[in-house]
């Protein structure tokens, strides 16, 4: 299972996400997107940079929570709260924001 | 597999039965298939990486060892007399109509192995005691079917034996591991748990950098400063909650809603980096040893925190590990205080501060609301709270109505003993089970739309993580919006009325009058 980024293949697991965090690009980021059938704007690239910025301080995807304050900080409260999230990202802001951001998959009761 | 007709809405007055026993649709579900778990995920927990070569000895040697072991495993697999009084309760064949999701037909699929192997007839004359051979194609059945199963024990109580399929689906995901065929949802947590404390995978700097973003939030909401203390030594209690309620929605509005109930009472609490998770999945897997080691972080955090007392947040299956197998998993638990039930329930502990009349709620600001309460079933079927039987149905309960104006229960034969289970119970919250879970959901949604129709009910109310990840998910596909699940506590935290926050307005309303006063005078 792999993702085919100009003729370089990515593998990904299961469930599309990709298994070495390091081989992201942001040309994988919109095959993946494709795959999602989520059309990338740069309200979608607000949202996987702020997530690829946490990930790299903590090794974790943020609270959805954390997600739209900072959203609503950088764009305002008309793109920045839980509703919006789901137009943009219909599987979950959490979710498949992460798969599309190449991080891994948020696990437990979530 | 079959549809599952959700959207028929012909007669708008006439929601269903939720109850309905639907068509009999054999080998509907023979298709549905979780992830099997990566090599990893299985020696992690001390399991064989993959299928191993000698799977059909050692599978029938662990059925003799659990039968050996756990009394009550083997006199479940003896005393069935096919009475049928189990055919109709589970909600995955009510959903499905598949025979195999009957509980007596989810346990079949491992007595008829049990018969083959060690009863005298199913030696002699298997095929007069449906006694059968374990092939790889019934090993496949076990993996595929007692997938199907949220271990929610709704059949066990209309069993005239008592019988308990969560005992059998627990022994034979036992079985499956213990054989190299674990499931990848399951396996990846529990490591990830007994290695950074939680399920999710919460380190302890994201950890403390997310609960110190909500003492922000909850700042700017009630103007006082409501603290969410980590890994604070002599603190009298220990918080242990799901992670999901440091990640998802509505789950932390739920644990905003434990703050601010201890600082009302003016208690001193923290949570724990170690022992980040309410969360058992050794439970679910049925591994005795998982579930144990998981359960001595919650012992080792206690003593290295110097704590008094354990409370577990609003957490299903945690509570049944916790109330019923803590002690004997990780006790004696003598260094608490033993003054407080060891552990205690949030859900008590804010009753009791109810029933001391200790809190104070404007109800009103919950009136947005038309609340009904769904029983989580590891809470109603596997423990109890309060002091009294039936505790667990009425605690939950009377917090709501001190806290809302509009509660209203669903239909009896679907609630407290006989709750229906929300669908993602037991180890199958994982996407690749989504139309299981749906049509799992079916007759606790159907049980819905009938309070809704009857009552107006708006939101449905539930204490357990799984719960209400399973119905924001689900809810969509029924007609609701997915924040129309909602945490107990976060009803609790609209309506609570904090001292503090009484005061602090009084005092911006003398400094206001001052100014007023002071400009007229000019």
């Amino acid at each position: 299972m792999a993702y085919d980024v100009n003729g370089t293949s990515v593998e990904h697991d299961e469930e599309g996400y990709i298994t070495n965090l390091s081989e992201w690009t942001k040309e994988l980021a919109d095959i993946i997107a494709k795959a999602e059938e989520v059309e990338m704007t740069d309200e979608h690239w607000a949202v996987v940079n702020f997530l690829r910025d946490y990930y790299e301080e903590y090794q974790i995807a943020p609270a959805v929570r954390v997600l739209i304050k900072s959203i609503k900080k950088s764009l305002g409260p008309e793109v920045g709260n839980n509703k919006y999230m789901y137009e943009l990202f219909p599987y979950g802001p959490a979710k498949q924001a992460c798969k599309i951001a190449g991080l891994p998959k948020p696990t437990g009761c979530v | 597999m079959v549809e599952l007709d959700i959207s028929n809405k012909k007669n708008p007055k006439y929601v269903g039965d939720p109850l309905e026993i639907p068509k009999l649709a054999c080998g509907a579900m023979a298709d549905s298939q979780t992830f099997a778990a990566h090599p990893k995920h299985n020696t992690d927990l001390g399991f064989p990486p993959e299928l191993i070569d000698n799977w059909k000895e050692v599978a029938i040697a662990k059925i003799g060892e659990l039968g050996k072991k756990n009394r009550a495993f083997q006199v479940y697999l003896d005393i069935c007399v096919k009475c049928g009084a189990c055919t109709d309760k589970c909600h995955y064949f009510l959903g499905s109509g598949d025979p195999k999701n009957m509980p007596v037909a989810r346990q079949d699929l491992l007595r008829s192995v049990y018969r083959r192997y060690f009863t005298f007839a199913g030696k002699y004359f298997p095929w007069l005691v449906g006694a059968r051979d374990l092939t790889e194609e019934v090993l496949n059945e076990w993996y595929t079917y007692y997938h199907q199963c949220s271990q929610c024990r709704r059949c066990s109580v209309f069993c005239p034996y008592g019988i308990d399929t969560a005992e059998i689906s627990m022994a034979a995901r036992e079985i499956l591991d213990s054989v190299g065929k674990g499931q990848k949802y399951c396996n990846e947590i529990i490591a990830k748990a007994k290695t950074i404390g939680n399920n999710l995978g919460l380190n302890p700097k994201a950890l403390r950098a997310t609960l110190e973003d909500l003492e922000e939030d909850l700042e700017d909401e009630t103007g006082v400063k409501v603290r969410l203390p980590l890994d604070e030594k002599g603190a009298d209690i220990l918080l242990i909650t799901p992670s999901a309620d440091f990640f998802a929605e509505p789950h932390i509005d739920g644990l905003l809603g434990y703050a601010k109930v201890f600082h009302q009472a003016g208690v001193s609490w923290t949570i724990s980096s170690y022992a980040s998770e309410a969360a058992n999945f050794g439970m679910f897997i049925g591994s005795y040893e998982n579930m144990r080691e998981l359960s001595l972080r919650v012992r080792k955090a206690a003593k290295d925190l110097g704590v008094k007392r354990i409370v577990f947040g609003e957490c299903g299956h945690a509570w049944r590990v916790a109330y019923s197998f803590l002690n004997t998993l990780a006790g004696p638990f003598d260094f608490l205080d033993q003054n407080y039930p060891i552990p205690q329930h949030i859900m008590e502990f804010t009753h009791d501060l109810i029933q001391k009349g200790e809190l104070k709620f404007d109800k009103s600001k919950n009136d947005e609301f038309r609340v009904t309460f769904h029983d989580s079933c590891n809470v109603a079927r596997g423990s109890r709270m309060g002091d009294f039987p039936g505790g667990q149905f009425e605690l939950p309960r009377d917090v709501l109505k001190a806290c809302c104006n509009h509660y209203f229960d669903m239909d009896r034969d679907t609630i407290k003993e006989s709750t229906l289970c929300c669908g993602g119970g037991g180890g199958l919250l994982t996407d690749e089970l989504m139309d299981l879970r749906t049509k799992g959901a079916s007759p606790r949604m159907t049980a819905l739309q009938q309070v809704t129709e009857d009552h107006g009910v708006t939101h449905m109310a539930a204490i357990c993580a799984i719960c209400k990840t399973q119905f924001s998910k689900v809810m969509p596909k029924f007609g609701y919006e997915m924040d129309n699940i909602l945490s107990v506590h976060q009803l609790v935290s609209n309506a609570i009325i904090l001292d503090d926050q009484v005061l602090e307005e009084e005092k911006q309303k003398a400094a206001q009058a001052v100014q007023e006063a002071k400009a007229e005078a000019k």
